[in-house]
């Protein structure tokens, strides 16, 4: 049954700083940064800052790995008089796109007008996520995975790819292709941190760092922020682009995914996947759409057979063939053509957070809104939908479907 | 594709630089691991194992528990080979393991495993407990191969 919300809300508005490596930012602040990104996208919408009145956050409303966004400082910050909606999902990087489905019940409750969705992210040396986790005392819980050295997400997910590798024989050229495939996508956007093309031998040549993941199976490490604002579709007509419609939006996930690789119990086939099962049937539920109606796919790909795992999620192939898939060259666009390659549906053509830059998640919504405009870099022709999806973690995971007006 | 990296023996981290924190559902595990006794949480109602420890059954909701003695033995499910110390940021081998446990149907350990060259570790590879001292006292379970 079609989403009682389907196409009642749209972003509206989109805002980003410029992309940093890892703890460049520095002096600027978290807030400096967040107040640059929530600006711009009141800019780009139309809007004046004073008519922001609602923050959907996702992370638990984090702002990176130690920081914490909190309204009241945002609102002294930036001077918005009135807050009438504020809230987040939780966990972390799982909920991004999902965190615009928050910001659509607000707007359905009628509680708030034009709501913000936030990240910003500065990693000071103190702050690599890497190290947050390595450096913490483990809780009781965490006393069952840390021992065991997997401190760092690549050491996790490295274990949820050799189990994928083993039962379906899905190879590292597979996460080369992905690496590859995405890092194209990137020689003509000025904001991307990789921008040169990426060879197989070079990408063969990358260091191991948690066999079977290489150094650029990992995602760049970014300092920046990226702001999203969405409001009912009655005041999207007003503003100043053509509004990206929330066609189908959803979070959560089924207990066999759980904690996912904080845990490690889970069952085959739930392992080696994205944990993305649940929220993928619940948007294609929403929306009566398929993976093949999708014109492009902004998949988050914090580490490469992530995005195997969740095209396989998502059904743009079937579980046990991404392999095949993603190295039969369908996750490319072709930008003469401005399509997909052997009728596949292109995928992160920003780059992704592997190559363009990492913010947990906002780039991929921000793509997501570029494309169903019309204004990408990467221009999907006539792109009518776009798919967004959040990081494969612990529950939430999120998706979102993106309706060009 | 590139050829496969040969690492040599795949080796326990050290004890002493790793540490654990308890609460009353999880203290039982440890403190059978002191005794070099591998247990797991079973509910006492419905039998359904569970680990981590936590407070209830998610099968049948009950709080009652028992700690079974376990052959101590495993399969290893999925593992990452690992090179640097992540204490120290050293050059060093180790392979972390998830292990399915016998006698504990649908529980994993994870844990590091020696006994072998890294290279030869895989899935399905039988495992048996190996036990680590560390911090405040406490034992760690780890593995080796079989």
């Amino acid at each position: 049954m079609a989403w009682a919300n389907q196409d009642k809300t749209a972003i509206v508005g989109i805002g980003a700083t410029d992309y940093y490596v890892r703890g460049k930012s520095w002096p600027r602040t978290i807030n400096d940064m967040a107040g640059e990104a929530i600006l711009k996208a009141c800019e780009d919408a139309g809007i004046s800052i004073k008519d922001i009145d609602g923050f959907a956050y996702y992370s638990t409303a984090g702002a990176g790995y130690l920081d914490k966004f909190d309204t009241a400082s945002l609102m002294e910050t930036l001077g918005m008089p009135n807050i009438s909606f504020s809230a987040t999902l939780t966990s972390g990087g799982g909920g991004c796109p999902g965190a615009i489905g928050l910001a659509t019940a607000g707007l359905m409750n009628e509680d708030c007008k034009y709501v913000v969705t936030l990240m910003a992210l500065q990693q000071l040396p103190q702050h690599r996520l890497g190290v947050v986790f390595g450096a913490a005392a483990p809780s009781p819980e965490n006393s069952f995975l840390q021992p065991s050295g997997l401190v760092g997400p690549g050491h996790l997910m490295s274990v949820l790819a050799r189990r994928h590798m083993h039962l379906y024989g899905t190879t590292q050229d597979a996460f080369g292709e992905i690496v590859m495939a995405t890092r194209a996508n990137t020689h003509n956007r000025p904001k991307a941190v990789r921008k040169a093309p990426l060879s197989k031998e070079e990408y063969d040549a990358s260091v191991m760092l948690a066999d079977p993941l290489r150094r650029l199976d990992f995602c760049l490490e970014t300092d920046g922020a990226v702001a999203v604002i969405t409001t009912t579709m009655d005041r999207a007509k007003d503003c100043r682009h053509k509004p990206a419609v929330v066609h189908a939006c959803a979070h959560g996930g089924q207990r066999e995914w759980g904690r996912a690789f904080a845990w490690m119990g889970m069952p085959d086939p739930y392992f080696s996947s994205s944990g993305h099962k649940f929220t993928a049937d619940r948007v294609w539920a929403q929306s009566g759409l398929s993976a093949k109606d999708m014109d492009v796919a902004l998949i988050y790909d914090h580490f490469s057979p992530m995005v195997l795992m969740q095209l396989e999620d998502y059904g743009f192939c079937e579980k046990g063939e991404g392999n095949d898939y993603v190295l039969s060259g369908k996750i490319r666009y072709d930008a003469e053509a401005q399509g997909g390659v052997n009728g596949g549906v292109p995928v992160n053509t920003h780059g992704g957070n592997l190559n363009e830059a990492y913010i947990i998640g906002m780039t991929h919504i921000v793509e997501g809104v570029e494309q169903v405009r019309g204004t990408a870099i990467n221009q999907v022709k006539d792109a009518e939908f776009a798919l967004v999806s959040g990081g494969p973690a612990s529950l939430p995971v999120s998706s979102l479907i993106l309706r060009s007006a | 594709m590139s050829e496969p990296i040969q690492y040599g023996p795949a080796k326990l981290l050290p004890g002493d630089q790793i540490r654990i924190t308890t609460n009353p559902n999880t203290e039982p595990f440890w403190e059978a691991a002191k005794e070099h006794r591998l247990t797991a949480c079973q509910c006492a109602s419905c039998g359904h194992f569970r680990m981590p420890p936590s407070p209830y059954c998610p099968e049948c909701s009950s709080t009652e528990v028992n700690w079974p003695t376990l052959p101590g033995t495993g399969t290893v499910y999925s593992f990452a080979v690992c090179n640097k110390n992540p204490a120290t940021g050293e050059d060093y081998i180790y392979v972390p393991v998830v292990v399915d446990i016998d006698g504990a149907p649908g529980t994993r350990l994870n844990a590091n495993v020696t006994g072998c060259n890294a290279e030869d570790v895989h899935i399905g590879m039988k495992v048996a407990v190996e036990w680590t001292d560390i911090q405040d006292g406490w034992v760690l379970p780890n593995f080796r191969k079989v």
